[in-house]
Protein backbone atom coordinates (compact mmCIF):
# COMPACT_ATOMS: atom_id res chain seq x y z
CA UNK A 1 0.00 0.00 0.00
CA UNK A 2 1.72 3.37 -1.12
CA UNK A 3 1.90 5.96 1.79
CA UNK A 4 0.34 8.98 2.16
CA UNK A 5 1.79 11.80 1.01
CA UNK A 6 2.42 14.66 3.80
CA UNK A 7 1.10 17.96 3.10
CA UNK A 8 4.42 19.90 3.07
CA UNK A 9 5.41 16.76 0.16
CA UNK A 10 2.49 18.58 -1.78
CA UNK A 11 3.59 20.50 -4.68
CA UNK A 12 1.49 23.45 -6.04
CA UNK A 13 1.76 25.05 -9.48
CA UNK A 14 0.08 28.61 -9.72
CA UNK A 15 -2.17 29.16 -12.65
CA UNK A 16 -3.22 32.32 -13.89
CA UNK A 17 -6.88 33.15 -15.17
CA UNK A 18 -6.91 36.66 -15.31
CA UNK A 19 -4.28 39.67 -15.03
CA UNK A 20 -4.07 42.76 -12.87
CA UNK A 21 -2.33 45.25 -11.03
CA UNK A 22 -2.19 46.16 -7.22
CA UNK A 23 -2.41 49.48 -6.42
CA UNK A 24 0.43 50.82 -4.18
CA UNK A 25 -1.82 53.14 -1.72
CA UNK A 26 -3.87 50.61 -0.36
CA UNK A 27 -1.81 47.56 2.13
CA UNK A 28 1.51 46.27 2.84
CA UNK A 29 3.68 43.62 1.33
CA UNK A 30 3.57 41.30 4.97
CA UNK A 31 7.43 41.46 5.38
CA UNK A 32 7.08 45.63 4.83
CA UNK A 33 4.37 46.44 7.21
CA UNK A 34 4.44 49.05 9.79
CA UNK A 35 6.25 47.56 12.90
CA UNK A 36 3.43 47.60 15.34
CA UNK A 37 1.36 46.02 12.45
CA UNK A 38 3.55 43.75 11.81
CA UNK A 39 3.76 42.37 15.57
CA UNK A 40 0.38 42.36 15.53
CA UNK A 41 -0.35 40.07 12.58
CA UNK A 42 2.82 38.06 13.71
CA UNK A 43 4.00 34.49 14.23
CA UNK A 44 6.98 33.64 16.10
CA UNK A 45 8.58 29.74 15.39
CA UNK A 46 9.73 29.57 19.17
CA UNK A 47 11.54 26.31 20.29
CA UNK A 48 9.76 25.08 23.36
CA UNK A 49 11.70 24.31 26.48
CA UNK A 50 11.43 21.17 28.25
CA UNK A 51 9.43 21.71 31.16
CA UNK A 52 6.91 24.58 30.82
CA UNK A 53 3.39 23.49 29.34
CA UNK A 54 2.77 24.73 26.36
CA UNK A 55 -0.03 27.76 27.37
CA UNK A 56 2.48 28.46 30.12
CA UNK A 57 5.11 29.66 27.25
CA UNK A 58 2.80 31.48 25.44
CA UNK A 59 1.74 33.57 28.09
CA UNK A 60 5.41 34.18 28.77
CA UNK A 61 6.02 35.32 25.01
CA UNK A 62 2.67 37.67 25.95
CA UNK A 63 4.18 38.86 28.65
CA UNK A 64 8.03 39.95 27.01
CA UNK A 65 6.21 41.27 24.24
CA UNK A 66 3.73 43.14 26.31
CA UNK A 67 0.71 42.11 24.07
CA UNK A 68 -2.97 41.40 24.80
CA UNK A 69 -3.56 38.15 23.29
CA UNK A 70 -1.07 35.62 21.92
CA UNK A 71 -2.75 31.97 21.03
CA UNK A 72 0.11 28.44 20.12
CA UNK A 73 -0.51 26.12 17.26
CA UNK A 74 -0.61 22.98 18.66
CA UNK A 75 -0.30 21.44 22.24
CA UNK A 76 3.12 19.95 22.75
CA UNK A 77 3.23 18.48 26.03
CA UNK A 78 5.38 19.76 28.67
CA UNK B 1 8.80 17.70 25.58
CA UNK B 2 10.49 20.66 23.07
CA UNK B 3 10.65 21.70 19.77
CA UNK B 4 8.72 24.12 17.46
CA UNK B 5 5.89 25.42 18.95
CA UNK B 6 3.85 28.18 16.61
CA UNK B 7 3.27 31.28 18.67
CA UNK B 8 0.38 33.80 16.84
CA UNK B 9 -0.02 37.41 18.26
CA UNK B 10 -3.19 39.34 18.70
CA UNK B 11 -4.62 39.16 15.13
CA UNK B 12 -2.64 36.45 13.45
CA UNK B 13 -4.70 34.16 15.80
CA UNK B 14 -7.04 33.53 13.38
CA UNK B 15 -5.04 31.14 11.80
CA UNK B 16 -4.28 28.94 14.41
CA UNK B 17 -7.28 26.60 13.07
CA UNK B 18 -5.33 26.32 10.04
CA UNK B 19 -2.36 25.64 11.88
CA UNK B 20 -3.92 23.15 14.46
CA UNK B 21 -5.30 21.14 11.63
CA UNK B 22 -1.83 21.05 9.81
CA UNK B 23 0.64 17.81 9.99
CA UNK B 24 3.19 17.41 12.65
CA UNK B 25 6.73 15.81 12.38
CA UNK B 26 9.01 14.30 15.54
CA UNK B 27 11.55 12.91 16.94
CA UNK B 28 11.14 10.83 19.30
CA UNK B 29 13.38 8.56 21.58
CA UNK B 30 11.86 5.36 22.47
CA UNK B 31 12.09 2.97 25.51
CA UNK B 32 12.10 -0.81 24.71
CA UNK B 33 11.23 -3.05 27.46
CA UNK B 34 13.13 -6.32 26.19
CA UNK B 35 15.58 -7.32 23.80
CA UNK B 36 14.65 -6.63 19.75
CA UNK B 37 16.74 -7.20 17.11
CA UNK B 38 17.14 -3.48 14.54
CA UNK B 39 15.12 -5.86 11.68
CA UNK B 40 12.33 -6.49 14.22
CA UNK B 41 11.88 -2.49 15.26
CA UNK B 42 12.35 -1.47 11.33
CA UNK B 43 9.90 -4.13 10.22
CA UNK B 44 6.97 -3.25 13.04
CA UNK B 45 7.95 0.27 12.60
CA UNK B 46 6.93 -0.21 8.64
CA UNK B 47 3.47 -1.66 9.99
CA UNK B 48 2.77 1.58 11.50
CA UNK B 49 3.08 3.73 8.20
CA UNK B 50 -0.59 4.87 6.60
CA UNK B 51 -3.84 4.64 8.51
CA UNK B 52 -3.73 3.85 12.52
CA UNK B 53 -6.08 3.15 15.11
CA UNK B 54 -5.71 5.17 18.06
CA UNK B 55 -8.08 6.10 21.44
CA UNK B 56 -7.10 9.25 22.77
CA UNK B 57 -5.17 8.55 26.18
CA UNK B 58 -6.88 8.90 29.81
CA UNK B 59 -5.85 12.46 29.73
CA UNK B 60 -6.99 13.92 26.48
CA UNK B 61 -8.73 17.07 25.54
CA UNK B 62 -11.09 15.08 23.14
CA UNK B 63 -13.65 12.45 23.38
CA UNK B 64 -12.10 9.00 23.80
CA UNK B 65 -13.42 7.13 21.27
CA UNK B 66 -11.43 5.03 18.54
CA UNK B 67 -10.28 6.75 15.70
CA UNK B 68 -7.57 6.97 12.89
CA UNK B 69 -4.64 9.10 12.36
CA UNK B 70 -2.47 9.31 9.12
CA UNK B 71 0.92 8.69 9.37
CA UNK B 72 2.72 10.13 6.43
CA UNK B 73 6.18 8.16 7.21
CA UNK B 74 7.58 6.17 10.14
CA UNK B 75 11.44 6.19 9.51
CA UNK B 76 14.10 4.35 12.04
CA UNK B 77 17.19 6.40 12.42
CA UNK B 78 19.39 4.06 15.37
CA UNK B 79 19.87 2.15 17.83
CA UNK B 80 21.43 1.79 21.11
CA UNK B 81 20.40 -1.24 23.56
CA UNK B 82 16.81 -0.39 24.54
CA UNK B 83 17.01 3.38 23.28
CA UNK B 84 15.56 3.13 19.49
CA UNK B 85 15.59 6.77 17.79
CA UNK B 86 12.47 7.25 14.83
CA UNK B 87 11.66 10.18 13.15
CA UNK B 88 7.46 10.17 12.09
CA UNK B 89 5.61 12.50 10.09
CA UNK B 90 1.73 12.52 10.78
CA UNK B 91 -1.29 13.96 10.96
CA UNK B 92 -2.91 16.62 13.61
CA UNK B 93 -4.39 14.64 16.33
CA UNK B 94 -1.92 11.93 16.51
CA UNK B 95 -0.66 10.79 20.04
CA UNK B 96 3.25 10.03 19.94
CA UNK B 97 3.31 8.37 23.44
CA UNK B 98 0.36 6.19 22.73
CA UNK B 99 2.01 5.15 19.09
CA UNK B 100 5.00 3.90 20.94
CA UNK B 101 3.03 2.29 23.35
CA UNK B 102 1.50 0.18 20.36
CA UNK B 103 4.92 -0.28 18.72
CA UNK B 104 5.54 -1.71 22.28
CA UNK B 105 2.77 -4.26 21.65
CA UNK B 106 3.17 -5.33 18.20
CA UNK B 107 7.26 -5.57 19.15
CA UNK B 108 6.04 -8.34 22.02
CA UNK B 109 8.60 -6.42 24.87
CA UNK B 110 7.34 -3.41 25.44
CA UNK B 111 7.87 0.06 24.88
CA UNK B 112 7.25 3.95 26.38
CA UNK B 113 7.73 7.49 25.49
CA UNK B 114 11.26 8.65 26.46
CA UNK B 115 11.80 11.95 25.06
CA UNK B 116 10.03 14.06 22.03
CA UNK B 117 10.90 16.95 20.02
CA UNK B 118 8.98 18.47 17.44
CA UNK B 119 10.58 18.84 14.22
CA UNK B 120 7.71 20.85 12.27
CA UNK B 121 4.21 22.15 12.69
CA UNK B 122 2.88 22.77 9.42
CA UNK B 123 5.15 25.08 7.07
CA UNK B 124 7.32 25.71 10.72
CA UNK B 125 10.10 23.50 10.79
CA UNK B 126 13.07 23.52 13.32
CA UNK B 127 15.80 24.06 11.10
CA UNK B 128 15.33 27.81 9.92
CA UNK B 129 13.73 30.36 11.30
CA UNK B 130 13.03 29.12 14.90
CA UNK B 131 13.74 31.19 17.99
CA UNK B 132 13.98 30.71 21.57
CA UNK B 133 12.39 32.51 24.39
CA UNK B 134 16.05 33.73 25.15
CA UNK B 135 16.29 35.30 21.73
CA UNK B 136 12.49 36.54 21.60
CA UNK B 137 13.57 38.30 24.92
CA UNK B 138 16.79 39.34 23.39
CA UNK B 139 15.66 40.84 19.98
CA UNK B 140 12.58 42.39 21.51
CA UNK B 141 14.86 44.55 23.55
CA UNK B 142 17.58 45.42 20.92
CA UNK B 143 14.20 46.24 18.47
CA UNK B 144 13.08 49.03 21.80
CA UNK B 145 16.52 50.71 21.73
CA UNK B 146 17.38 50.66 18.14
CA UNK B 147 13.87 50.87 16.47
CA UNK B 148 15.15 49.33 13.67
CA UNK B 149 12.74 47.44 11.70
CA UNK B 150 14.82 44.56 10.97
CA UNK B 151 15.36 43.29 13.83
CA UNK B 152 11.76 42.36 14.47
CA UNK B 153 11.70 40.30 10.95
CA UNK B 154 15.01 38.17 13.27
CA UNK B 155 12.07 36.85 14.83
CA UNK B 156 8.52 37.20 13.92
CA UNK B 157 7.58 36.01 10.69
CA UNK B 158 4.26 37.66 9.23
CA UNK B 159 1.10 35.36 10.02
CA UNK B 160 1.73 34.87 5.88
CA UNK B 161 3.85 32.44 6.81
CA UNK B 162 1.90 30.03 8.56
CA UNK B 163 -0.51 29.54 5.34
CA UNK B 164 2.19 28.61 3.11
CA UNK B 165 0.92 24.94 2.74
CA UNK B 166 -2.88 25.70 2.43
CA UNK B 167 -3.71 25.99 -1.02
CA UNK B 168 -3.83 30.10 -2.00
CA UNK B 169 -6.62 32.08 -4.59
CA UNK B 170 -5.47 35.67 -5.41
CA UNK B 171 -7.97 38.47 -6.35
CA UNK B 172 -8.42 41.57 -7.50
CA UNK B 173 -7.93 44.90 -5.34
CA UNK B 174 -11.53 45.93 -5.79
CA UNK B 175 -12.64 42.25 -4.29
CA UNK B 176 -10.79 42.58 -1.27
CA UNK B 177 -12.95 44.94 0.92
CA UNK B 178 -16.16 43.11 0.38
CA UNK B 179 -14.33 39.77 1.72
CA UNK B 180 -13.27 41.25 4.54
CA UNK B 181 -16.88 42.54 4.98
CA UNK B 182 -17.92 38.82 5.01
CA UNK B 183 -19.07 38.26 1.44
CA UNK B 184 -17.86 35.38 -0.98
CA UNK B 185 -15.59 35.31 -3.16
CA UNK B 186 -17.11 35.31 -6.81
CA UNK B 187 -15.23 34.43 -9.99
CA UNK B 188 -14.78 37.92 -11.92
CA UNK B 189 -12.59 38.31 -8.61
CA UNK B 190 -9.95 35.64 -9.23
CA UNK B 191 -6.78 36.09 -10.86
CA UNK B 192 -4.46 33.07 -9.82
CA UNK B 193 -4.95 29.79 -7.99
CA UNK B 194 -3.22 27.36 -7.11
CA UNK B 195 -3.62 23.30 -8.06
CA UNK B 196 -4.70 20.81 -5.35
CA UNK B 197 -7.80 22.91 -4.86
CA UNK B 198 -11.02 20.65 -4.24
CA UNK B 199 -14.76 21.17 -3.35
CA UNK B 200 -15.19 21.45 0.56
CA UNK B 201 -11.37 22.35 0.98
CA UNK B 202 -9.90 25.25 2.78
CA UNK B 203 -7.81 27.40 1.00
CA UNK B 204 -6.49 31.18 1.64
CA UNK B 205 -7.60 34.20 -0.19
CA UNK B 206 -4.47 36.32 -1.02
CA UNK B 207 -4.01 40.05 -2.73
CA UNK B 208 -1.26 40.39 -5.34
CA UNK B 209 1.02 41.67 -2.96
CA UNK B 210 1.07 38.98 -1.26
CA UNK B 211 -1.16 39.66 2.29
CA UNK B 212 -3.87 37.21 4.07
CA UNK B 213 -7.26 38.30 3.27
CA UNK B 214 -9.45 35.46 5.17
CA UNK B 215 -9.77 31.54 5.31
CA UNK B 216 -12.43 30.08 2.99
CA UNK B 217 -14.25 26.99 2.08
CA UNK B 218 -13.79 26.28 -1.89
CA UNK B 219 -17.02 25.19 -3.13
CA UNK B 220 -15.25 24.51 -7.03
CA UNK B 221 -12.00 22.75 -7.82
CA UNK B 222 -8.79 24.66 -9.24
CA UNK B 223 -9.81 22.95 -13.00
CA UNK B 224 -13.56 24.38 -12.25
CA UNK B 225 -13.01 27.60 -11.03
CA UNK B 226 -10.41 28.64 -14.00
CA UNK B 227 -13.27 28.38 -16.10
CA UNK B 228 -16.09 29.92 -14.31
CA UNK B 229 -17.14 33.18 -15.46
CA UNK B 230 -19.71 34.10 -12.74
CA UNK B 231 -20.65 32.68 -9.06
CA UNK B 232 -19.01 31.78 -5.05
CA UNK B 233 -16.24 30.24 -5.67
CA UNK B 234 -15.22 30.41 -1.94
CA UNK B 235 -17.62 30.90 1.21
CA UNK B 236 -15.67 33.31 3.19
CA UNK B 237 -14.88 31.59 6.68
CA UNK B 238 -12.40 33.50 8.38
CA UNK B 239 -11.88 37.17 7.34
CA UNK B 240 -7.98 37.83 8.71
CA UNK B 241 -7.67 42.02 7.28
CA UNK B 242 -9.26 44.88 8.24
CA UNK B 243 -12.24 46.62 7.02
CA UNK B 244 -10.94 49.56 4.87
CA UNK B 245 -7.50 48.70 4.35
CA UNK B 246 -8.38 48.53 0.08
CA UNK B 247 -10.86 50.79 -1.16
CA UNK B 248 -14.47 49.61 -0.78
CA UNK B 249 -15.59 48.43 -4.33
CA UNK B 250 -18.86 47.23 -4.14
CA UNK B 251 -22.36 48.73 -4.99
CA UNK B 252 -21.08 51.38 -6.67
CA UNK B 253 -19.55 48.49 -9.03
CA UNK B 254 -16.17 47.78 -10.60
CA UNK B 255 -13.20 50.22 -10.48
Amino acid sequence: MPRTVAPWEIERKLLVKAEDKTNPRYGHKPEERPAEDYIKYGVINLDKPAGPTSHEVAAWVKRILKLQRVGHGGTLEA
Amino acid sequence: MTGVLPITLEEARKIVQALLLSGKEYVCLMKLHGEATEEQVKRVLKEFENTIYQRPPLRASVKRRLRTRKIYYIDFLEMEGRNMLFRVGCEAGTYIRKLCFDIGEVLGCGAHMQELRRTRAGPFVENGDIVTLHDVTYWFMEWQQQKDDKILRKFIQPMEKALALVPKIYVRDSAVDAICHGANLTAPGVLSLETGISTGSMVAVFTLKGEAVALAKAVASTEEILNMEHGVVAETERVLMPRGTYPKCWKSGET
